[in-house]
């Protein structure tokens, strides 16, 4: 079977407040991407433009951002798994490539969330999860990643500085990441001191420094069949394994909750089809919309045991030079979470880390990387796994 | 002829609604009555909560009602001290869920209760809860 490459990535800097409109937005991505691709927009038989809806006006923005790209008459059409928008866009792209409908797909991801108020912005995301029967309580995603904390450290004993410790690293690769929102350091007496804005409580157990920055950005990722990646790229990186799930919507509904089962199920499908197993991983990008978020990744991905997440984080096996390097770009706490964008963000530090183009985040000569990128309160997951030659 | 009456009972629903008109609307007239309910499939004997009009299961539409009775226990919880547009009033707040004997619930802890009374695995009950203008909604208590 004809095999699936990744032949260019794109991504603008992550930033609070872009001085421009959406498609000038989409534009920084793709421009990059399609450049790393040695392509033209001529090339490109077909886009997925990926984003959460209600950030900003324009209803249908496919259409218009493809026109800005210069990507018609090719065909184009809107994604969204809010959160996971753009590796579900990287899936269906690369569903497409494979039946032979297309050569090379274009998947851009963008938002820009400072058209509205943090408080709107909550109430938004809130609205992802179930509007009849839990959005009447008030609720917002870090309540409902505060439920999964709250459980996590009744079952396992998992403590809040546990948690804080995934924020420190998180920050230790902002700090190097020069397209990352949040380039300061954070330390653990941030998170001791009640006067410090980290330390500021927001859905108990989390904490300010346990929730990611909402951000500006666009992401972009150009798949191409294995024929044209030859063709195009000197440095193809190899699509070996795509996996998704999905769940109830309600918090009722679920059995699961010191965890996210989308997570162990994509997974699996995607180790299942790559042919690897999760110490086979080298390098890999986590949701960690919440520090929880990535301590139930470690877990769900079968990087450690249920309820030994924290073991990872406290002997730093998760850092740069540790045993499974993961979100070693700052992750979504420090690079930032501009929701459509960061699929496509996560995919794009894979691909510069199996090429070796990493800068200083580079992990030493990884050959297999992981995406792993959740929508909502894991309702929908999307675990990706890329290889090099 | 006569227009016809909207039944959007529902816009009722805890403090702000984002949902009017529902085929589950007698939900809301069972809170009124003192009662929180889930459902029941009729042909297949799924249980559901929240409640539903259909069963995924069974594809039937011929549903019970049943009443959420009895003692549960707290799965998790969360208090906010920051709550989307519309819920600034309310604040701090605390949201969990608990499973009960047949459901699991999500909702809100009672005000009644201190922080240092809400720990994982305590006994709760759920009952109405009536709000300000005239809406309404279930919490848990200590049972």
């Amino acid at each position: 079977m004809a095999r699936v490459a990744i032949i260019g990535v794109g991504q603008s800097k992550f930033v609070r407040g872009y001085p421009g409109s959406i498609r000038e937005l989409a534009f920084e991505a793709y421009r990059e991407a399609v450049q790393d691709a040695n392509i033209t927009n001529k090339n490109i038989d077909a886009s997925i433009i990926c984003s959460a809806p209600e950030y900003d006006k324009q209803r249908s923005p496919a259409g218009v951002l493809a026109e800005y790209l210069g990507l018609t008459p090719q065909p184009t059409f809107y994604l969204e798994t809010v959160c996971s928008s753009s590796s579900t866009g990287l899936k269906v792209a690369y569903s497409m490539v494979k039946a032979g409908l297309h050569d090379i797909v274009c998947i851009l991801g963008f938002q820009k969330m400072s058209e509205i108020t943090s408080a709107e912005s909550q109430e938004r995301m809130g609205r992802g999860a179930d509007i009849q029967w839990e959005s009447p309580f008030g609720t917002m995603m870090p309540a409902y990643y505060a439920l999964h904390a709250r459980a996590h450290m009744a079952k396992y004993g998992t403590t809040e500085d546990d948690l804080a410790l995934i924020r420190v690293k998180a920050a230790t690769y902002g700090q190097i990441n020069d397209r990352a929102v949040y380039q300061k350091p954070v330390t653990m007496e941030m998170f001791k001191d009640p006067e410090n804005s980290m330390a500021g409580p927001v859905a108990s157990p989390l904490r300010v420094g346990d929730c990611c920055a909402n951000a500006d950005g666009s992401s972009c990722i150009i798949l191409a069949s294995e024929e044209k990646a030859k063709a195009f790229s000197k440095k193809p990186v190899w699509i070996l394994g795509v996996g998704a799930a999905s769940t109830a919507v309600n918090m009722a509904g679920r059995d699961l909750f010191s965890g996210l089962t989308v997570a162990m199920e994509a997974a699996n499908t995607a180790y299942k089809m790559a042919g690897v197993s999760p110490k086979e991983i080298d390098v890999a990008e986590v949701h960690d919309c919440f520090t929880i978020a990535e301590m139930m990744a470690y877990e769900n991905l079968g990087f450690a045991k249920p309820g030994e997440g924290k073991d990872l984080i406290r002997a730093k096996e998760t850092y740069k030079e540790g045993g499974i390097p993961v979100n070693v770009d700052g992750g979504l706490l420090s690079k930032g979470h501009p929701i459509g964008a960061t699929g496509g963000s996560q995919l794009r530090t894979i691909v510069l880390q199996l090429r070796g183009e990493a800068g200083p985040m580079q992990v030493e000569n990884p050959e297999i990387g992981l995406v792993h990128n959740i929508g909502g309160v894991g309702l929908y997951g999307n675990v990706t796994i890329l290889g090099r030659d | 002829m006569a227009k016809q009456e909207i039944d959007d009972r529902f816009k009722k629903f805890g403090t702000v609604s984002f949902t009017s008109i529902s085929k589950v609307n007698d939900f809301i007239d069972y809170l009124e009555k003192g009662k929180v309910m889930a459902s029941k499939c009729k042909k297949c004997g799924m249980r559901f909560f929240p409640p539903r009009a259909d069963c995924s299961g069974c594809l039937s539409s011929d549903m019970d009602w049943m009443e959420v009775a009895g003692e549960g226990t707290l799965l998790t919880f969360s208090k906010l001290q920051y709550g989307p547009v519309g819920f600034e009033g309310d604040l701090p707040y605390t949201i969990a869920l608990a499973q009960f004997k047949d459901v699991k619930v999500f909702g809100r802890m009672s005000k009644e209760l201190s922080d240092a009374d809400v720990v994982v695995g305590m006994k709760v009950k759920t009952l109405p809860v009536q709000l300000a203008n005239g809406k309404i909604a279930y919490e848990f208590k200590k049972a």
